[in-house]
């Protein structure tokens, strides 16, 4: 990058490494573009005016930090975000463990694996506006599970999640869970796939039994698939709105709020787009709160050691 | 079942403005390259075509129930007879679907010609960036200020003394709805105002009724907070609250009345596990439930029911205790447009929502209450009679969408949906309100 600014004709014997695959850096031009307005002057733009008095349009009426005083003194707020800290510990863990122990299931060489596979998969091809409607209905007392354990003869069966305020966040986590599983399990069995067939034989030879295999051999050998789901599952939990809207709409109460609700219904229902800004750029510090030291751990690591 | 889902929809709809939100920002950002590039702000397609004969005008609104797409049909009907062309533009869901599509349709540079709106002070900002269109000259033509009946809604389309919106219709919200078999079901009679229903609820209780239905969303849990507040503490300090933002009225004795009336209605409304506001209805309408507090739209739901004022049902305004009503309802404004063909059509649009026929028609076909009190409404049934007799008495009261902005009705309703569906304590919501009421603006 040093020589950029020299043009080419001076130096004809050293071309400059700006022009190298030059055909292929014009083609990215636009996605840099993208990236840098949208995506970083976006999120500039956003943080700038999280600091305004902005209501139904944004405008440079600078009121310091209110908009985040009043975010949290505000007990939507705190509950969305205790919401979010439940669904998304319980939705980590569960869809790992869940994911990883269907995987390792179906590498046991079972019979109609691929059979299993697609049903499992299923669900991860629907919306989560239909799935968060369809477990509306599945938790449904009146005519859903409820009703049907009862038609069975089980007369006391109680099951009704999504009406009590306690346990509204595990009737979304459910629904969350069905869908987001299948394709941790797929991704979990192509890594399992993935691992040499003289790992297994050795690890017989030695007498070590399957289940300690997988624990203490194989699942750190998949460290890098682990990753990838880690990163896909925080950010289906982070960005956890559609779900909620199609099947609780933040109910009873406000007791299945979540933040990114939070941000849209300040933006606009509320006409506050200040305040709107505000949380936003507080789901934003989460992320790289808990971004910046896993980078740091994962790639800083490595270059020292 | 099917209704259910139909419901459902609706919220479906909800998350599918989103779509509506990306296009405003696509929009906004494709209006930013091309400045960009051209150097020169180029004018959006405006989706008004000037027709040889006569002008296009779209208009969006969300009436898209049974009756209110009736009703607005009979606007379309009026229009498209003067020669001109209606270009329907409704939105599925409810105003809080509509509203974030239409203003950033606005914002986007793609204007509608006309668009419903609920006066008050959604739009006012809108207004102060010069958005809308000056009506004060069609509206002094039209002698608006002496036939607008009450004169305060014309006051929610005035700003610094411009007009810029026509009121076409008033809702309003202190109505409680009874169910004749529920009270014949318990052998009582039926209540003549709020305190008699309270005495009444054990009764029902016994019968195996619910007495309250509510669906479980802060708007109707707003909304009956309301109508109590006027029932319980009077309109005195109801204005010196939502009018005048007063805190010490909300921390004082008649608020506290309110809220100990309002805990005790959301004992009453124990059990109605419903979401939204027209499966509370049907709940007193199957009998179910006793009574259910809500705005006068509910008798559309009744009639679709093929239920008759009077022998199935019954309605008390302002709850039977005060006999007021608030003037909320919707009205139509018009976005700037560059073509001077398209101004004029607007103009004569606004002429003709308010003129006494349509007035007449829209307003038997929707259920709602004309905004002139100097036409003949005869035809109209039990429920609006009483409303129209109120109105004529100037019994009325602002809303609180021509007090309060959006932001502290959104703060005020996550209050109410907090206090009604949890265990919140009276005092606790008491003073939690009165803070909201001294921070709002």
């Amino acid at each position: 990058m040093t020589v950029a600014s020299d043009p080419p004709e001076h130096a004809p014997k050293r071309p400059s490494r700006l022009f190298k695959n030059l055909m292929a850096k014009i083609a990215s031009i636009p996605m840099i573009l993208t990236a840098l307005v949208v995506f970083v002057g976006g999120t500039a733009w956003t943080v700038v005016y999280s600091f305004t008095g902005s209501r139904m349009l944004p405008k440079t009426k600078w009121v310091g930090f209110d908009q985040y005083e009043r975010l949290w003194g505000s007990d939507r707020w705190i509950i969305s975000i205790k919401n979010l800290g439940i669904y998304g510990s319980c939705a980590m863990i569960l869809t790992l463990v869940i994911g990883f122990s269907l995987a390792a299931c179906l590498d046991r060489k079972i019979r109609f694996e691929s059979a299993f596979r697609t049903i499992f998969l299923y669900p991860f091809a629907l919306s989560f506006v239909v799935t968060g409607l369809a477990w509306q209905w599945i938790l449904n007392p009146e005519f859903g599970l409820q009703s049907v354990v009862r038609g069975w003869g089980w007369e006391s069966f109680v099951f009704n999640p999504i009406n009590d305020p306690d346990t509204v966040i595990f009737g979304l986590l459910i629904a969350g869970l069905w869908q987001g599983t299948g394709l941790i399990m797929c991704i979990m069995l192509a890594g399992l796939r993935g691992i040499d067939e003289d790992i297994w034989k050795a690890a017989r030879v030695d007498g070590i039994g399957t289940v300690k295999t997988y624990v203490v051999v194989i699942i750190p050998m998949m460290r890098p698939v682990f990753i990838t789901s880690l990163v896909l599952i925080a950010s289906g939990i982070i960005k956890l709105y559609d779900l909620v809207v199609a099947q609780t709409g933040g109910g009873p109460g406000l007791s299945s709020e979540v933040p990114a609700k939070y941000v849209i219904e300040f933006m606009f229902r509320a006409q506050n787009l200040g305040q709107g800004f505000a949380a936003s750029t507080m789901m934003l510090c989460s992320v790289v709160i808990i971004l910046i030291p896993w980078a740091y751990l994962e790639f800083g690591g490595r270059k020292n050691g | 079942m099917i209704k259910s889902f139909c419901n459902r929809l609706q919220e479906v709809a909800v998350a599918q403005s989103m779509a509506g939100i990306r296009v405003f920002w696509e929009e906004k950002m494709s209006n930013v390259l091309k400045s960009l590039l051209f150097g020169t702000a180029l004018t959006a397609a405006s989706a008004t075509v000037a027709a040889a004969d006569g002008v296009e005008l779209e208009v969006t609104h969300w009436w898209t129930s049974g009756g209110e797409a009736l009703a607005v049909s009979k606007f379309a009907e009026a229009w498209n007879a003067t020669g001109n062309k209606w270009i329907d533009g409704a939105i599925a869901g409810s105003g809080g679907t509509a509203r974030p599509i239409i203003i950033s349709r606005i914002l986007g540079g793609d204007p509608m010609a006309a668009t419903q709106l609920n006066h008050g002070r959604q739009a006012e900002e809108l207004i102060e960036a010069g958005l809308m269109l000056d009506l004060t000259d069609v509206a002094e033509a039209g002698k608006w200020a002496d036939i607008v009946n009450p004169p305060a809604l014309l006051d929610s389309c005035t700003l610094d003394g411009k007009i810029y919106c026509v009121p076409v219709n008033i809702h309003s919200a202190q109505w409680i709805w009874l169910s004749h078999a529920a009270y014949e079901n318990a052998g009582v009679d039926l209540p003549k105002d709020w305190n008699e229903f309270v005495a009444s609820a054990p009764a029902l209780q016994a019968a195996g009724t619910l007495p309250l239905a509510m669906g479980q969303q802060g708007w109707q849990q707003n909304l009956a907070f309301g109508a109590i507040t006027i029932a319980v503490a009077g309109t005195e300090a109801w204005r010196e609250v939502t009018v005048n933002k007063n805190a010490d009225v909300a921390r004082g004795p008649e608020y506290t009345a309110v809220f100990e009336a309002v805990a005790n209605a959301r004992e009453l409304a124990r059990g109605s596990a419903v979401q939204d506001w027209n499966q509370a209805t049907n709940l007193v309408i199957t009998g179910k439930a006793g009574a259910q507090l809500m705005g006068d739209w509910a008798q559309g739901e009744f009639a679709v029911a093929n239920q008759v004022e009077g022998q199935d049902y019954s309605c008390l305004p302002g709850l039977g205790l005060n006999q007021v009503l608030d003037t909320g309802g919707d009205a139509f404004y018009f976005p700037v447009n560059d073509d001077p063909k398209v101004t004029a059509a607007q103009k004569e649009l606004a002429a003709l929502l308010i003129s006494p026929e349509v007035q007449v028609s829209f307003n038997l076909a929707k259920g709602s209450l004309p905004v002139r009190g100097d036409i003949d409404m005869s035809s109209a049934n039990g429920c609006m009679q009483k409303g129209l007799g109120i109105l004529a008495d100037g019994g009325i009261l602002p809303s609180g969408d021509q007090s309060l902005s959006a932001d502290t009705q959104t703060q005020i309703e996550d209050l109410m949906a907090q206090f009604w569906s949890g265990d919140m304590s009276a005092a606790d919501a008491q003073e939690s309100y009165a803070q909201l009421i001294e921070d709002a603006d």
